[in-house]
């Protein structure tokens, strides 16, 4: 026990609290030693009337409404999907386990590679999509999905819906397997339609691994990074909060302005994920009662 | 067979056709693309038009891609063993041994994994500077702990639970101290979970990019990840997009096909840890 919990201690622990600390100084990266406290002045601060820091960038705004769109966007739609190639796979038919594997590919592939792969089948000359959308007449013109504005949040959706509906369907798939038989027996000699039964006896019981699949995917889109880099590099329509962070990190060489905004990130998901909790217990609390 | 009956049968069949479609194609489309060069790489072929194996050797030749291939096994492996190691004992006490705190524990340990890895960026680059091992392999051997460790520790305690407690009774009544169960006894049992569990993490620092991408500087020491995103060519804005493929390709089959051989062991991984627990 003891030692894991110390290297624990010592990449975890240690780093969080170091750039939590950082984001209270001047620290650039080259000279990390000759950091120097300067307050709150990273998240806020009042220059000849002007105001600056992190709360007053609007790129960091838009940053946190990008990474927020996209989590609540995304989860949506991989909970649909994998609900849907969840229920397939529930079902038995011929050739089931070569589909069930199948559809374990997107999930196999590295993100890295599922973004570039992506990044040329989306490509405003070449891509096939473009392509297939003109031979299928509804597309005139191609469009530049990773390029225009309005189109890149929606190929960043787009790819990671694909990526992690596998992840989804799996969890959702275990849990209707645990489903007890006999309740679906009584719902058909009762004559209940499939829909309700679904509705009314399957969504209830699967409902806590649901919830649960949803939290792992909720906490895993919050801190996007390497999707949005590789498939739409310096994008402001999909930085991400993460993006933003490494960028001033890293790019810009701030190391104090980028840790303030590291720390925003983590308190917002600690803030999320501790009322989520909570919100979770008061709610079984309440069933009890 | 009715009517309506057949209509619905044709209609499932239809889905079952589109998600096979839409999960394989972006991949089978990647390899056809990998293996054309020239002006075929430009028209968009859905069939495979070429069989052309100089994408595979320029990337090869002209970037240190057997390299990079070589540290992401070197590093991924690493991680794993070490990974495991660390998690068997941990583990162990947190499945069978009582104690004040214990789902506390749990559940800081799952945040850990689940957190955002950018919130510890600096302070890891800081240690990573400090210890020598910026631009080295090290540095994300020692920085993939932050979600190899809690994620194995997680999933095998899970594993561990559901473990007969007569085994160590057993096994206490004997005489034998907690270290000689924990290898003696539970060992022997967990070649499946270990097996899943060390597959699981495996692909999780196989596919790491934030830390690869800020620890690592010069092309000899990247992983696979960072060396295809970074392919660039001769200028900005055109990407050798043959070479691309191929790179992803080369790493991406192998490990498709270990995923599949071994589906159920991940299967059984990845459920235990997320419901389970």
């Amino acid at each position: 026990m003891a030692p894991a919990l110390l290297v624990l201690v010592l990449v975890a622990a240690w780093p969080l609290l170091r750039t939590i600390w950082f984001g209270f100084t001047d620290a650039r990266l080259g000279d990390l030693g000759g950091a120097s406290w300067i307050g709150l002045r990273n998240y806020l601060d009042v220059r000849d009337g002007q105001w600056t820091g992190l709360l007053a960038d609007p790129l960091w705004w838009h940053a946190v409404r990008n990474t927020l769109v996209f989590t609540v966007v995304s989860v949506a739609l991989e909970t649909v999907f994998g609900l849907v190639v969840a229920l397939v796979l529930h079902r038995s038919f011929p050739g089931r386990a070569w589909v069930r594997a199948a559809v374990l590919i997107p999930w196999a592939i590295p993100t890295i590679v599922s973004a570039k792969i992506w990044g040329w089948i989306l490509h405003d000359q070449f891509g096939l999509l473009n392509d297939l959308l003109q031979r299928a007449g509804w597309l005139a013109e191609p469009l530049a999905w990773t390029a225009d504005p309005a189109l890149a949040m929606g190929s960043v959706i787009l790819v990671d819906v694909w990526k992690t509906t596998p992840f989804m369907a799996l969890l959702i798939l275990a849990a209707l397997q645990m489903l007890p038989k006999d309740c679906y027996e009584a719902a058909r000699v009762d004559g209940v339609p499939p829909v309700s039964a679904f509705l009314h006896i399957t969504l209830p019981l699967i409902a806590p691994a649901l919830i649960v699949a949803v939290t792992f995917r909720v906490l895993d889109a919050l801190r996007i990074f390497d999707l949005v880099y590789v498939l739409t590099p310096n994008r402001p329509e999909t930085l991400s909060m993460s993006v933003y962070a490494r960028q001033q990190l890293v790019d810009f060489q701030s190391v104090g302005y980028g840790s303030a905004a590291s720390t925003l990130l983590f308190l917002t998901v600690a803030l999320l994920t501790v009322a989520w909790l909570g919100y979770g217990r008061h709610r079984v609390e309440a069933q009890h009662a | 067979m009715t009517a309506k009956g057949t209509l619905r049968g044709a209609g499932f069949l239809a889905l079952v056709a589109i998600i096979v479609m839409v999960s394989v194609f972006p991949l089978y489309y990647a390899v056809v693309t990998s293996l054309e060069s020239g002006a075929a790489l430009f028209e968009v072929n859905y069939l495979p038009a070429a069989l052309d194996w100089s994408n595979y050797r320029a990337v090869f030749r002209e970037q240190p891609f057997g390299r990079n291939i070589l540290n992401s096994v070197m590093v991924a492996t690493g991680v794993v063993l070490a990974g495991l190691a660390l998690s068997v004992t941990a583990s162990f006490a947190l499945a069978r041994i009582p104690f004040r705190g214990r789902t506390l524990l749990l559940m800081t340990l799952l945040a850990v994994a689940m957190f955002p890895q950018v919130a510890v960026l600096s302070g890891l680059f800081e240690l990573v500077r400090t210890l020598g091992l910026y631009n080295s392999l090290g540095s994300l051997g020692l920085s993939y702990m932050i979600f190899t460790l809690p994620f194995t520790t997680w999933v095998l305690t899970a594993f561990m639970r559901d473990l007969p407690g007569e085994l160590e009774e057993a096994a206490i009544m004997d005489g034998a101290r907690p270290l000689t169960i924990v290898v003696r006894v539970f060992l022997p049992l967990m070649g499946p979970a270990l097996a899943a569990t060390g597959l699981l993490a495996f692909i999780a620092a196989w596919n790491e990019f934030l830390f690869a991408l800020t620890f690592t500087l010069t092309h000899d020491q990247r992983t696979v990840p960072v060396a295809i995103a970074l392919i660039s060519g001769a200028s900005q804005y055109e990407l050798p997009w043959g070479q691309v493929m191929a790179a992803s390709v080369a790493v991406t089959v192998p490990l498709v096909l270990m995923v599949l051989v071994f589906q159920r062991r991940i299967v059984a991984g990845l459920t235990t840890g997320a419901i389970k627990g």
